[in-house]
């Protein structure tokens, strides 16, 4: 009942809040009837008129109190003086634009930077993985000479879930994709295809439909395919009708039983659109293609579980010694297989982050001082007028909420915009790799982040302002004599931290630079063909259709005949392989009358139609190019190799005119070499062009080739027009990977990695730089602040304004020699270590040195050119009257 | 706090309690008649008063309205409402028990000698 009292007057306070006039006046009026009264009682009582009214006013005591006292009853007082704290700081903010336009932006900076990082972590390491216990699941691969992760043969994992006693339950999973038949053609569809338990393995259930039975992995069970969730909203419009419905996947029909449920993921098969029963039971043991998923039983470490596997795989090495000839497991939890690679990038990024935050929030403390000090007078003359320590205290923190507070909604905006930005910096491709980041974005997580944080460094640069205004300087502040040690000391505090500042932003830049120096090279790299107009697409033509080379040969005549007549294709060949791909497709061969030069002589071959090198624009430096002819199969077998091979493995010999064969091949299946072309790049841009050498394609045809055009105009919008072709010529040919070779070269692993490193590198040093010059601004503004008197006695004995500029600057400029000469020196030791991911490029680039050391010098000196003029500017008379 | 000070917390009851024995009156009045009945032995600071008197009115004790007084000046004038009564006997009752309790301490009875 009381509550409730005390609870209605809190409400008419809250209500009394914005107070009106009316209500002031009532309180005046009662106030002055009651003074009325008491006057008229007095003189009734005897006393003279004035008498009367001096006694009633001095009873009365201070009306101003007895107001004050009635209208802090009538509102919440607290809440009031928020209020006008709130308001006093928007119009200090407003009147200092400067002020607050650098201090905003330093703040948006560093917390963005950290929040934007902290969404990747929260996405990627903290948010649970979309499965029951998904500490418990753990990848089974097989481990072979050459690495740890590669797959697993059938008969092999039978026996593995036959055999071990760690695993309550043991699925596989085979992530190549599909042919899938569409209305509009066949075409390339990501998937996967798993045992019967491989969901229930994951502890997902399907969100529509049902998961596989037990048995609906055997060869004889009739065909049935889930969908993710994607999938069932892009290609059936997310009807809840599709189950039932028939999807045909390399020519086979498959029943839709289920739709996977949204937030579903699985990184190791990503990107992923059906999910199909596995239907091969192979008895090859040394056919490899699966996976291994498994959960552990409770109280089993994964480390048993490792151990267990690999004496499984040692029985099946003495048992099948023919198959499984060093062939081993590993186990790795799925977590690891996950994340594991990008974990410590994650942490040091995040590391970072924080630690430009840090910086950041000591730069706005630094500023804020600088402030103070200039308000020294300010908060004297308010606290002599009887403003209580507290009350003047507040007043700062305030002021290091609002700025912390309009920060942080700032930079959940930068944030946002900096995720987008790193998302699209990923390939298509690679992103698709890393499902979990889907839902990256301003989860409440992530804002929630993002106000603890600018809480934190609020209170952090609150408080500096706070303790700068001891009681004893406070009070010294009236006359402006005191300069504490705590300002001395944070002067030196402030020095030693924008030398380390200015020191990171030099190394940070220089790293940028040698990045941005080393993508540039790398897209110079002379790839041995025009890229311009040059359209690219790969076929997968139906084993049942073109299964012998005559059928293969006929189809790929018929490509080129059709392509010929596509408006806009200036030139056509086809090949084998793409070059600057993945360097894959080698064999070993020797050259007829010659020993090997060396041991390992596997190259690159790649079998391509007449006119590819005329198509590709490359440069013929010996012999010929291949004709018609060459491609018959009754005339002799030629070969044009590149010349990487020929300077390798031709050593002091005229290539042209000799023999070479494949290794172990039939001696009438040998190629007289015709030509030497200058080396097309087969593998990445960054690495030394391979040896590859070229056959006539009809010599050694397949049903998986890829087409090259050359066009007269932009290549991409040629490239609907060729795959529509295709489908006219049959309708079973899956196309896919449609693109220009421009596209090609700028998408290729190693420009992305650098295009990457120069966006998040480049980032981190403007940061570090703006934040930087913001500190030494801070520094050597508070120096001049603290030194004021100093300069008008300086100014007042006869000393120049040049000369006072000049006393500022050299601060300044020792300052920043400092920090430079240390970032340059740190620079090369980061350039070395950075060495290895770079291309062409020194890691002493002296071009990308002086041009750092040139931006930061500049930037630096206006910074604390700012001060310096201030300083000199100071009038001698105001200066030595201030104290 | 002076010795002729009203206690802080009591101000509240001696409002009410006169408020019930005088029917409605004005500050004025309400002071006068706390200072009478003490025998001019308390002072009421009006810094007190009216902001005891406007936090009894947000609890909804008393209400107020203008009105004219004996010597035809206008005044603000307040009464108890019915949760006022209520309040006056149950804050009697305790200060009552209150005083009485305090009492046995300051005078001990033969009894508990």
């Amino acid at each position: 009942m009381r509550k409730i009292r005390m609870l209605r007057a809190l409400v008419l306070r809250f209500w009394g809040l914005p107070r009106s006039t009316r209500q002031n006046e009532a309180f005046a009026e009662e106030l002055e009837s009651h003074l009325q009264m008491h006057i008229d009682d007095n003189i009734r009582s005897g006393m003279s008129p004035e008498q009367a009214r001096r006694e009633a006013v001095l009873k009365l005591g201070g009306i101003e109190a007895t107001t004050q006292a009635y209208r802090d009853q009538n509102a919440l007082p607290f809440l009031e003086t928020l209020l006008q704290d709130l308001r006093y700081t928007l119009r200090q903010l407003c009147k200092n634009p400067g002020f607050a336009a650098t201090a905003l932006l330093v703040l948006t900076l560093g917390t963005g930077a950290t929040v934007a990082i902290f969404s990747l972590v929260d996405a990627a390491l903290i948010k649970p993985l979309p499965y029951r216990d998904p500490s418990r699941l753990v990848v089974i691969y097989g481990s072979v000479p050459l690495g740890p992760r590669f797959h697993l043969s059938f008969p092999d994992y039978y026996d593995f879930k036959r055999l071990n006693k760690s695993f309550t339950s043991f699925e596989v999973y085979d992530p190549s994709g599909f042919m899938l038949t569409t209305p509009t053609g066949t075409q390339r569809a990501p998937g996967a295809r798993v045992s019967a338990g491989f969901f229930r393995v994951l502890g997902v259930t399907p969100f529509l439909g049902r998961d596989f039975s037990d048995t609906e992995d055997k060869p004889s069970a009739p065909r049935t395919v889930i969908l993710t969730y994607a999938a069932w909203q892009q290609r059936f419009g997310g009807r809840s009708d599709v189950l039932g419905k028939s999807v045909t996947l390399d020519g086979n029909a498959n029943t839709i039983v289920g739709v996977l449920p949204a937030n579903f993921h699985f990184a190791p098969a990503e990107p992923t659109e059906f999910w199909a029963a596995e239907h091969d039971e192979s008895r090859c043991r040394g056919c490899h293609w699966l996976f291994g998923i498994a959960r552990l039983k409770d109280g089993v470490t994964l480390q048993a579980a490792a151990t267990e596997m690999s004496t499984i795989a040692k029985q099946l090495e003495q048992q099948y010694p023919d198959s499984n000839n060093s062939q081993g497991a590993f186990t790795d939890s799925l977590t690891d297989v996950i994340v594991g690679d990008i974990r410590p990038i994650m942490l040091a990024m995040l590391g970072g982050a924080a630690l430009l935050l840090l910086i950041a929030t000591v730069n706005v403390a630094s500023l804020l001082l600088v402030r103070t000090q200039n308000r020294k007078r300010e908060v004297a003359v308010r606290e002599a007028l009887g403003a209580s320590r507290r009350r003047l205290l507040r007043q700062f923190v305030t002021e290091g909420l609002v700025l912390g507070l309009i920060a942080s909604a700032f930079a959940a905006f930068a944030a946002d915009a900096a995720m987008n930005l790193l998302t699209k910096l990923v390939p298509k491709d690679i992103l698709a790799g890393m499902p979990y980041l889907h839902g990256l974005g301003l989860t409440p997580h992530v804002l929630f982040f993002t106000l603890f944080i600018s809480l934190l460094s609020a209170a952090l640069f609150s408080f500096t302002p706070a303790i700068s205004l001891s009681s004893e300087s406070m009070r010294a502040g009236l006359t402006e004599g005191g300069r504490s040690s705590s300002g001395l000391h944070w002067r030196r505090f402030g020095s030693k931290l924008v030398a380390v500042e200015l020191a990171t932003a030099v190394i940070l830049l220089v790293a940028a630079g040698l990045f941005t120096k080393s993508l540039y090279r790398l897209l110079q790299v002379n790839p041995g063909l025009e890229s311009h107009n040059l359209a690219l697409l790969t076929l997968s033509a139906p084993r049942e259709h073109y299964f012998n080379g005559q059928q293969q040969v006929s189809l790929e005549r018929r490509v080129i005949d059709r392509m010929s007549s596509v408006p806009g294709v200036t030139s056509i060949a086809v090949t084998s392989r793409l070059p600057v791909g993945d360097g894959d497709g080698t064999s070993s061969f020797v050259i007829l009358g010659h020993e090997h030069p060396g041991e390992h002589n596997e190259v690159a071959w790649r079998a391509v139609s007449t006119d590819y090198f005329k198509t590709l624009k490359a440069h013929l430096l010996e012999g010929r190019y291949f004709t018609d002819l060459d491609q018959q199969p009754s005339q002799p077998n030629v070969v044009i190799i590149n010349h990487a091979l020929a300077r390798k493995y031709f050593v002091g010999l005229n290539p042209v005119g000799l023999r070479m064969n494949f290794e172990g091949a039939k001696p009438e299946d040998a190629m007289q070499v015709v030509g030497v072309v200058e080396d097309i790049r087969e593998g990445q841009l960054d690495t030394d062009a391979r040896c590859a050498f070229y056959l006539p394609f009809e010599k050694r045809p397949g049903g998986f080739f890829s087409i090259v055009a050359r066009t007269a105009r932009p290549a991409q919008s040629v490239l609907p027009m060729i795959s529509a072709a295709i489908r006219d010529i049959d309708f079973s040919i899956g196309t896919f990977g449609g693109s220009t070779m421009d596209q090609r070269i700028h998408d290729s692993q190693p420009a992305y990695l650098h295009r990457a490193s120069t966006w998040i590198v480049g980032t981190f040093a403007a940061v570090a730089l703006l934040l930087s010059v913001v500190g030494l601004y801070g520094v050597i503004a508070y120096s001049v602040s603290q030194r004021t008197r100093e300069i008008g006695v300086r100014m007042a004995l006869g000393a120049h304004r040049t000369t006072i500029c000049h006393l500022i600057m050299k601060e300044a400029l020792s300052l920043i020699g400092i920090g430079l000469a240390a970032g340059l020196v740190g620079s090369l030791a980061a350039g070395t270590l950075l060495r290895r991911l770079l291309f062409g490029t020194k890691a002493w680039d002296v071009t990308t040195l002086v041009i750092v050391a040139v931006i930061l010098a500049t930037s630096a000196l206006v910074a604390s050119y700012l001060p310096a003029q201030r300083a000199a500017s100071v009038n001698p008379l105001d200066a030595l009257r201030a104290e | 706090m002076g010795e002729n000070d009203v206690w802080q917390g009591t101000l509240a009851l001696m409002v009410l309690k006169t408020l019930e024995s005088m029917g409605p009156l004005h500050g004025y009045g309400i002071a006068r008649r706390i200072e009478q009945v003490s025998g001019d032995q308390l002072i009421v600071q009006y810094g007190t008063l009216y902001p005891a008197l406007l936090r009894l009115e947000q609890e909804g004790y008393i209400s107020s309205e203008w009105g004219t007084s004996e010597n035809h000046r206008r005044a603000r004038f307040y009464k108890l409402t019915r949760a006022g009564r209520r309040q006056v006997q149950r804050e009697s009752q305790r200060w009552g028990k209150a005083a009485a309790i305090l009492n046995r301490f300051v005078s001990p009875s033969e009894e508990l000698l």
